[in-house]
């Protein structure tokens, strides 16, 4: 294939992708809105009138960010596990690019792709629905920084819900880790708080929460606050992307599980 | 020499089960053929299809399509084929406008080129009423001229199909074979696997017949059919064609 050809091929693949988010955008896009819809009420408004100031900032906007990064983490993450995974056992349709000369490393980039752009266009919808809630202001401090962890953050989760497409066996698979392992990470990674105001031993354990500095490292774009160095957060990012690059350049190398 | 679609060379392949499905298989499609794989079900046909289009690996062996290679050269080898697989394998949401088209994408054509030819290929396949509905609402004959219209968006030279016409009713099967007679007239060539004997009798020039992962029959279909044994399908009674008493002989339990 040329580049011209692999473009092409590229463009077929995302294409497609966006085409089937959009027209099934309740599926896609409407639950963030609504959940996102429900923390702004209850903890930003309800909650937060009697909570205060978080580091000094107003308790809702603090908790903008943290919000957008879940729904980026859980819905980039989402989409290529439930892609790949549908397309391998959901009548097999993923045998149309396995006989093109469509490479394995294209494939991949088609697939992560596609949760990539979901990731990002939820969590602006996100950001844009919590506007309502903070009086139609946005503070920035630093638009490269928002949007170098957007990106990076949506893609490290699309490589992580691939490799979770490729072990899942059955759709109970791709479902086990987002629910017991990426919600309570993102959770528990200083959403609704600034990790100095817990006991020192969650501290120590918060530290350990690699969704924690992406958190950190996010909100510092909106708010120029964090509770740590953002090199530190950049730094565990661009590890993770590399990890992740790493495997699935194994599972690309290796045929992807999808071969018998 | 004259150009070969496929040539295969002791092609080995165990499943990771342990099933021994191909124990060295050899085969040569010319150019311009329209070759015909017969075998009884679990010969090894699909597998043999699988490895050369590039869904299954094999355990040893080698394959060329058009002389590329399909290890050291997989796009182009891949480039030239176009399958009709055994199962079906396209999302049934899609409309099959939309499969056909972007299926031209993953070859690199460009959706302006892409679309037309599509909705021509659907057209021709008498498909044109249904390609802007869903690909689940189509009959099971539909289906699987939808899957021969993804086939040759990208004009391959060499088709290769895998029970095409499995569950399709007579007047629609007889539509099929019209139409891929009319394909290798314009120069294409044509392997496909089939359990209708007669109908191959009469369209392929080659028959390989295939037992057990191991070719049992190989030559032009003059060639396997004065393999036919008059008196020994007299003396068992038997009354179908000449090409099935063949088949049922070589691939019956010694
Ligand atoms: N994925 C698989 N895993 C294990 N065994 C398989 C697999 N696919 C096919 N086989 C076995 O390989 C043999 C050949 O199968 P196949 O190529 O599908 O035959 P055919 O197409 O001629 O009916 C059969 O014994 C079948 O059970
Ligand atoms: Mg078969």
């Amino acid at each position: 294939m040329t580049t011209y050809q692999k473009w092409i091929a590229f463009y077929t693949m995302i294409r497609k992708d966006i085409v089937r988010m959009f027209r099934i955008w309740v599926q896609t896009f409407l639950p963030s809105v609504i959940t996102s819809t429900l923390y702004f009420l209850v903890f930003g408004t309800v909650l937060g009138s009697r909570i205060g100031d978080m580091q000094g900032v107003d308790y809702m906007t603090f908790v903008v960010p943290g919000l957008v990064m879940l729904a980026v983490v859980t819905t980039s993450y989402a989409n290529t596990s439930f892609m790949f995974f549908t397309s391998k056992f959901f009548a097999r349709s993923i045998d149309e690019i396995l006989v093109s000369p469509t490479p394995p490393w294209l494939l991949i980039a088609g697939f992560v792709s596609g949760g990539i752009v979901r990731g990002l266009l939820v969590g602006l919808l996100v950001l844009l629905v919590s506007l309502f809630f903070t009086g139609l202001t946005l503070t920035i401090h630093s638009a490269l920084v928002i949007f170098g962890f957007a990106f990076l953050t949506a893609l490290v989760f699309a490589l992580a819900g691939l490799v979770n497409g490729i072990y899942a066996k059955t759709i109970d698979g791709i479902n086990i880790v987002p629910t017991f392992f990426l919600t309570p990470l993102v959770y528990l990674g200083g959403i609704f708080y600034s990790v100095h105001s817990l006991p020192d031993w969650w501290q120590a354990i918060t530290y350990a929460n690699p969704l924690f500095y992406l958190i950190n490292g996010f909100r510092y774009g909106f708010l120029g606050i964090t509770d740590v160095a953002l090199s530190t957060s950049v730094l565990i990012l661009l590890v993770m992307v590399v990890i992740l690059v790493a495997i699935n350049w194994y599972f690309i190398r290796t045929g992807l599980g999808l071969k018998q | 020499m004259a150009e070969n679609a496929l040539v295969v060379n002791d092609l080995k392949k165990v499943y990771k089960n342990g099933t021994e499905a191909l124990k060295g298989v050899s085969l040569t499609v010319p150019a311009g053929d329209f070759f015909a794989l017969l075998g009884p079900n679990g010969a090894g046909k699909t597998t043999i299809i699988g490895i050369v289009t590039g869904l299954v690996n094999k355990t040893s062996g080698t394959a060329e399509v058009f002389g590329y290679d399909i290890d050291k050269k997989p796009e182009q080898a891949k480039a030239q084929i176009g399958l009709v697989g055994q199962e079906l394998n396209f999302n049934p949401f899609e409309k099959p406008l939309d499969i056909v088209t972007n299926q031209g994408g993953y070859y690199g054509i460009p959706r302006s080129i892409a679309r037309p030819r599509a909705e021509q290929l659907l057209k021709d396949l008498g498909l044109g009423e249904k390609m802007m509905g869903r690909a689940m609402e189509l009959s099971g004959g539909m289906k699987r001229r939808l899957m021969i219209a993804r086939a040759l968006v990208h004009k391959p030279r060499f088709l290769v199909l895998d029970e095409p016409t499995a569950g399709v009713d007579v007047e629609l099967r007889r539509g099929m074979w019209d139409y891929l007679r009319k394909l290798t007239s314009e120069g294409l060539t044509i392997l496909l696997t089939t359990h209708y004997l007669e109908e191959a009798e009469q369209l392929a020039k080659h028959v390989a017949i295939i037992s057990k992962g191991q070719i049992v029959a190989n030559g032009t279909m003059s060639d396997i059919l004065a393999m036919h044994d008059e008196e020994a399908a007299a003396k068992s009674g038997y009354k179908g064609g000449k090409l099935e008493e063949v088949f049922i002989r070589l691939t019956s339990e010694k």
